[in-house]
């Protein structure tokens, strides 16, 4: 007779009102493979712990988003929030589906260019924008988003030197419904700041005003709060015909679309209540409706979605290192893959699955990552089956800000890999090394 | 009362639905939880309850005496054993 397989044994008691009808225990699925590649194959190939990106789901998302909004608005710009992922590899994908590129340092100008990207196809907002900035920037066509006057006045400057007019955007803050002004940005509208910047900007006669731009905030999980942006934008637009004669050229709404991620402290999955990409455009294109502009006037809408587009397409795979039980019960798991690599932990409860077949009852687990640091946590207590020492398990919804976020603490950071459409792989980073550490520092002579 | 009397009262059903009468918990535990209570019930030492699960079960590289140890450690917090329980 076959004996049963071991299990290791476990004990869990019973809880009333801990269970309810959103349960994901029974859904807990492995994933095994990302398009078609086993992660046996992947971390074969490239170790563990590793992040992997899959082109696929980067190209339809962004068509996704694309088709949600010219469907209901002529003119639509996509502009890729490098901050959100600026590896080269991931923003040539997008910048090969029609994406322009939206920066928000030096640094991430001087990447975009590098990459091929004309800077006449570059926004560029932050609140420092230094004068090398500047002079990278205007001369070039790049779009400043102004934030402060005395921005303002730097670029009317940089402007002057060149003998050159550029055209620019002013960023707005504003409060839309419930969600509060990020009033550290740009100047306020409601309060009549940001008129006082056209008038200032319109009488130094230096820059040409092409653009309004407001972002209301950050995984905003309704577009009640887009559509009075919007609204209160076209307002403005309308306003500033009116008084000055500027017929707008675009108008961009920003980024702050959710994504399927579960933020610590919210009750419901993340997939369950982040809104599709018509819920927001239905929002957006509604509030623009107040744009007093005729159809061959509309400014074109420009989108800087970053987390949306890209989080789907990310992965984390990473290994069981040693299994414990803590104090109080609970089973406590420890990754190769921490805090240092995975930052989205501090504000996620991330989706965490086994990449193998597994069996037994879930049972209250810890995930830890590598670090000697308490705050290395990368899951707290969640219901998570039994893995034996050098079983992996994969991180979804990981693509928006962790290889631009992630730390060099401890440890190395991992290879980062693009899985093609035709189910080919290859590095987009390779993994660090200590050399990749030791060749920043330098020895003063007198040590 | 002695160390594993409470124990000996716990009813572990077939499919491993465990009830504690003296303060109306329960419990599931899985069958290698269920064959460990058994021993403990019956009153086995450390090593005739490792003996008992590798006769059992099949065993590819596990750590028995290291899983039986947690699954004392999960009695005694859940006070089924006393708090100085440990196996001989």
């Amino acid at each position: 007779m076959t004996r049963p397989v071991y299990e290791r044994p476990i004990l869990i008691r019973h809880q009333s009102g801990m269970m309810n009808k959103f349960s994901r225990v029974q859904a807990m699925r492995p994933l095994t493979h990302i398009d078609g590649v086993s992660v046996d194959e992947l971390v074969a190939t490239y170790g563990s712990p590793l992040f992997a990106f899959s082109e696929k789901t980067l190209v339809s998302k962004f068509r996704e988003l694309r088709d949600a909004f010219t469907q209901r608005y002529p003119r639509v710009r996509i502009a890729w929030s490098y901050k959100t992922n600026y590896l080269d590899g991931i923003c040539r994908v997008f910048h090969r589906e029609g994406a322009y590129a939206e920066v928000v340092s030096e640094f991430e100008l001087d990447k975009a260019l590098h990459l091929g990207v004309p800077a006449e196809q570059v926004h560029f907002n932050g609140p420092y924008k230094p004068e090398s900035a500047l002079e990278k920037a205007l001369p070039g066509g790049t779009t400043i988003h102004i934030d402060h006057f005395d921005e303002l006045a730097l670029a009317e400057e940089v402007a002057a030197r060149h003998g050159i007019r550029p055209e620019v955007a002013i960023r707005l803050n504003l409060s839309a419904e419930a969600v509060p002004a990020w009033s550290r940005f740009g100047f306020n509208l409601e309060s009549g700041q940001a008129l006082d910047a056209v008038k200032r900007l319109v009488g130094g006669d230096r820059l040409e005003l092409k653009g309004l731009h407001c972002h209301i905030g950050t995984f905003i999980l309704d577009e009640g709060p887009y559509r009075e942006a919007a609204a209160k934008i076209s307002r403005f637009a309308n306003e500033l015909r009116e008084r000055f004669d500027i017929t707008l050229s675009f108008v961009d709404l920003g980024g702050g679309f959710a994504s399927p991620n579960t933020l610590k402290g919210q009750y419901l999955p993340g997939d369950q209540v982040a809104p599709s990409f018509s819920r927001y455009a239905e929002g957006i294109v509604e509030g623009l409706s107040e744009l007093d502009y005729s159809p061959q006037e509309m400014p074109t809408l420009v989108l800087e979605t970053g987390r949306a587009l890209v989080d789907e397409a990310g992965y984390l795979i990473a290994s069981v290192h040693a299994n414990k039980r803590l104090a109080d019960g609970r089973r406590a798991v420890v990754l190769d893959a921490g805090v240092n690599s995975l930052f989205t932990s501090f504000w996620y409860n991330h989706e965490i699955v086994p990449a193998q077949e597994f069996r037994g009852v879930p049972e209250p687990t810890v995930i830890y990552g590598p670090l000697c640091m308490n705050i290395d946590v990368v899951r707290d207590t969640m219901l998570f089956p039994q893995l034996k020492v050098g079983e992996r398990v994969v991180f979804r919804n990981v693509g928006a800000y962790n290889v631009t976020q992630w730390m060099q603490f401890i440890t190395y950071r991992p290879s980062v890999v693009l899985i093609g459409p035709d189910g080919r792989h290859g590095l987009l980073r390779r993994p660090e090394q200590l050399q990749s550490i030791i060749s920043h520092e330098e020895m003063p002579e007198w040590l | 009362m002695d160390a594993t009397a409470k124990l000996k009262d716990l009813a572990v059903s077939d499919t491993g639905f465990v009830f504690d009468p003296y303060s109306g918990s329960t419990f599931s535990a899985n069958e290698a939880g269920m064959k460990i209570l058994e021993g403990l019930k019956q009153g086995l030492s450390r090593a005739e309850i490792v003996f008992a699960l590798e006769e059992h079960f099949e065993v590819r590289g596990d750590d028995l005496a290291r899983d039986l140890d947690e699954f004392v450690l999960l009695l005694r917090r859940n006070q089924l054993v006393p708090a100085d329980f440990s196996l001989s």
